[in-house]
């Protein structure tokens, strides 16, 4: 059976025939819908969300050493955050197959920049994989199981946006009856202690050695003969761009198996062609290698470095081939920028923050870093997960010290508090911060697409579970001022910004709403009841001031001509900011929505 | 390239461009093309601008397009069919959905919506402009015109020899079906 998947797709189907057991992951664009996926086959594979990447990796590491076969996945930045046992992973090697799933996002789609993390395959010193469409994807995970369990070592699979999001034909396969392997405690492998460390570091080194063997010989990395006078090495999705741009005008290594890399068959290959071109998106990672070992070779002095690669950028770079695009005047075009949705609990907090002066906003990850866009404008930093909070400690500290009169005001959301503010807050609060931390808890993980996390009161595969309630928490932790309020009450969040500005220590302010598009559970319609209603101008009132608008709410649109602003009922929820924020009382409110909305 | 051809699917977050390109990917599979489809998740599902890929023919190997290669855009709005436009092949077809969102700068009165975007779009390429919204909710749901501009788009690639009602029937609940169809044929008519 052949079916068009995505290559997330493919990858929950490859862990499910190659008999894995366990995979845990924390979201984050492009490698999301992984472990959505692996909640099909939940008969077979206990699939979890992980509150962060770092956790993710130990959990399937504490998996892989009980003996089953096992997966992480993250983004590319996640990859940074699970650094710290990854390195060490390497080194003691694995019991049950695991590999590691990183999604690069060459071109930031939607991260905070670019990075190469096939370098994580060198610095960790591990066996790396790279799938160039579905198929393969599937496909190494199967291999992939079958190498890490052989060499004993963690399997980096490395994708990229275009190949964890493009659907390409797959060819399923029946599981594999893979049984787990024993847990025999075994302190010289699993303990990595300084004595024992010195010893699997010198295995390292071997293990190495071997997988290069297995690189020069596997049929992952193959040639296909054509014309001689152009030779292209590539992997990835930038092999499928070469063959796009040279057809059968080129003889092709095509690298699955990308570390470490074949040397002595891209020798072989190098010999026997004219031009060698190195086709890869990113960083010269191959190129670097490949000129290191003596052979030359033509890449980034032709090839862009910066975003994502196309058949038509290689064919300009490496053929000179210019293409005839229609030109136009595009200086008429309106932006479009991702924008908060209508009745977003984060737009009334953003807006009367906004408002303070003398303060400084260190902003985070999710859908509330649109808050830094106009008209909002209410953030002046943002650097990763969990950053606010710490980022906000840092400059509040410099503040005082250097006694100017600024607060620092750090926001961050539900599931990235889970994430790593936490220990953040911990921090904050140990070294006497006094700056104000705002959770904006919307009950749902909401930039990748409604995760639930540990507030929410699910599972990734639909059990109820434990609550974690933040403001206990966050009293725990040693927070003497807490508040948690509505954020769609514009009174009471002026208010509690006041009240926060003025304490001394830390102060946690937490916005309990639920996101605009969660599908509510009973526990939030118990909570928050039935609010959806529809808002309305009384055009005699509106005086076409504008304040309404500066909210950013798309769905008020200011007529030009009469001067008046318009409520597109289609897209109100009746959430009431505009209402609050007008001081003409032109706005009122006019029941229910009908069920669609 | 020559034997595969390109459609690109633009549009607003939330219009329904994903789904249409879904049904098509299907019956191009089911009627034996090599098929590969691309689309751009994250940040473009928050009300910003959209894109599909689908790209179809005896043997296809990159999943994505470049500007000017394009054989059809089909734009879901109008003001993105011009923001597309330089990504269709000279000689290429639009069709474009008569049905406008303003974004956010022009909501604020801070930008202009574009005038005449179908005259500027005629002026350089064969343009079909395509009333899918009124059509749509003529049948009883405006939001079925993503499934009218899909019939449009099938009758513009000659490709109505596939079975697209069983498509439908097999991709969308029983509910949804009916209502498709009856889009689907809208759009193959109009």
């Amino acid at each position: 059976m052949k079916k068009l998947m995505t290559g997330n797709e493919a990858v929950a189907r490859g862990a499910y025939e190659a008999g894995v057991s366990y995979a845990a992951a924390y979201p984050g664009t492009p490698s999301t819908e992984i472990l959505e996926n692996m909640v099909l086959y939940k008969d077979q594979i206990i699939s979890e969300w992980a509150t962060n990447e770092k956790v993710a990796l130990e959990t399937v590491i504490g998996a892989s050493i009980a003996g089953a076969r096992t997966i992480a996945a993250m983004k590319h930045v996640g990859v940074n955050v699970a650094a710290d046992p990854l390195m060490t992973f390497a080194y003691t090697g694995v019991n049950g197959g695991m590999i590691l799933v990183s999604a690069d996002d060459p071109g930031m789609h939607s991260s905070q920049n670019e990075q190469d993390n096939r370098y994580y395959a060198t610095f960790a010193k591990i066996a790396m994989l790279e799938p160039s469409n579905s198929q393969e994807a599937k496909d190494m995970i199967k291999i992939g199981m079958e190498i890490s369990e052989a060499y004993d070592t963690p399997v980096l699979l490395r994708m990229t946006t275009r190949v964890c999001h493009s659907k390409t034909l797959v060819e399923f396969a029946e599981r594999e009856n893979i049984q787990k392997k024993p847990y025999i405690k075994n302190v010289q492998k699993f303990v990595a202690v300084p004595a024992v460390a010195k010893k699997l570091r010198l295995n390292l080194e071997k293990r190495l050695k071997n997988l290069e063997e297995f690189s020069n010989k596997t049929a992952l990395n193959h040639i296909e003969w054509n014309g001689k006078s152009i030779g292209v090495i590539a992997a990835g999705v930038a092999y499928q761009y070469a063959k796009e741009v040279f057809g059968e005008q080129a003889s092709y290594l095509k690298l699955g198996f990308t570390y470490p890399l074949p040397m002595d068959k891209i020798r072989e290959f190098s010999d026997q062609v004219g031009t060698l071109y190195i086709v890869e998106e990113l960083e010269p990672f191959m190129e670097d290698q490949i000129r290191g070992a003596g052979i030359p070779c033509i890449g980034k002095e032709k090839i862009p470095a910066i975003g994502e690669l196309n058949p038509d950028i290689l064919a300009k770079a490496l053929m000179g081939v210019e293409t005839t695009a229609l030109e136009y005047d595009k200086s008429q075009l309106a932006e479009r920028p991702p924008v908060l949705c209508a009745g977003c609990p984060h737009r009334g907090f953003f807006h009367e923050l906004s408002k303070r002066r003398n303060i400084m906003i260190t902003g985070d990850i999710g859908c509330y870093t649109l808050g830094a866009m106009s008209p909002l404008n209410a953030m002046d930093s943002v650097i990763c997960m969990g950053a606010s909070i710490s980022t906000g400690h840092g400059a509040q500290k410099i503040f005082e010290k250097f006694e100017e009169n600024m607060k620092v005001f750090s926001v961050i959301g539900d599931s990235t508090f889970f994430h790593t503010g936490i220990n953040s807050l911990l921090n904050a609060v140990y070294n006497k911060s006094n700056s104000v931390v705002c959770i904006l808890d919307n009950r749902i993980t909401g930039m990748t697409g409604h995760q639930d996390n540990p507030g929410t009161g699910f599972t990734l595969q639909g059990d109820a579970t434990n609550i974690t309630e933040i403001e206990p928490l966050v009293k725990a932790m040693g927070v003497g001022h807490v508040r948690t309020i509505n954020p769609l009450n514009l009174n009471e969040v002026k208010e509690s910004l006041v009240w926060a500005t003025s304490q001394t220590g830390p102060v946690v302010l937490i916005t309990r709403w639920p996101c605009v598009l969660k599908k509510l559970s009973n526990q939030d319609k118990e909570e928050f009841g039935d609010y959806f209603s529809k808002c309305q101008v009384l055009e005699d009132k509106c005086t076409g001031c504008k304040m309404c608008i500066r909210t950013g709410c798309p769905a008020l649109q200011f007529n030009k001509i009469d001067k008046k602003v318009k409520i597109d009922l289609a897209q109100c929820v009746g959430c009431e900011v505009c209402k609050q924020v007008c001081t003409f009382n032109a706005i009122e409110k006019v029941g229910k929505t009908d069920d669609e909305c | 390239m020559t034997n595969v051809k390109n459609i690109l699917l633009v549009g607003v977050g939330g219009q329904g461009t994903i789904l249409a390109s879904k049904i098509l990917s299907i019956g191009l599979v089911e009627a034996g093309y090599d098929v590969k489809m691309s689309e751009v998740h994250g940040m473009a599902q928050r009300g910003g601008s959209v894109s599909t890929q689908v790209r179809f023919g005896k043997e296809v190997f990159s999943p994505i397009i470049g500007i000017g290669d394009a054989d059809v855009l089909v734009s879901f709005e109008m003001m993105e069919a011009y923001r597309w436009l330089e990504y269709i092949k000279p000689g290429g077809k639009v069709i474009v959905n008569d049905y406008k969102i303003p974004s956010v700068p022009i909501l604020m009165g801070n930008q202009e919506y574009p005038k005449d975007i179908a005259g500027k779009l005629s002026a350089k390429v064969d343009t079909s402009v395509l009333a899918a919204a009124e059509i749509a909710a003529k049948l009883g749901n405006a939001k079925a015109m993503n499934i009218v501009l899909l019939g449009a788009l099938i009758k513009a690639m000659h490709l109505t020899e596939i079975d697209w009602e069983s498509v439908i029937r097999r991709a969308l609940k029983p509910n949804l079906a009916e209502l498709n169809i009856l889009a689907l044929n809208a759009g193959l008519n109009a």
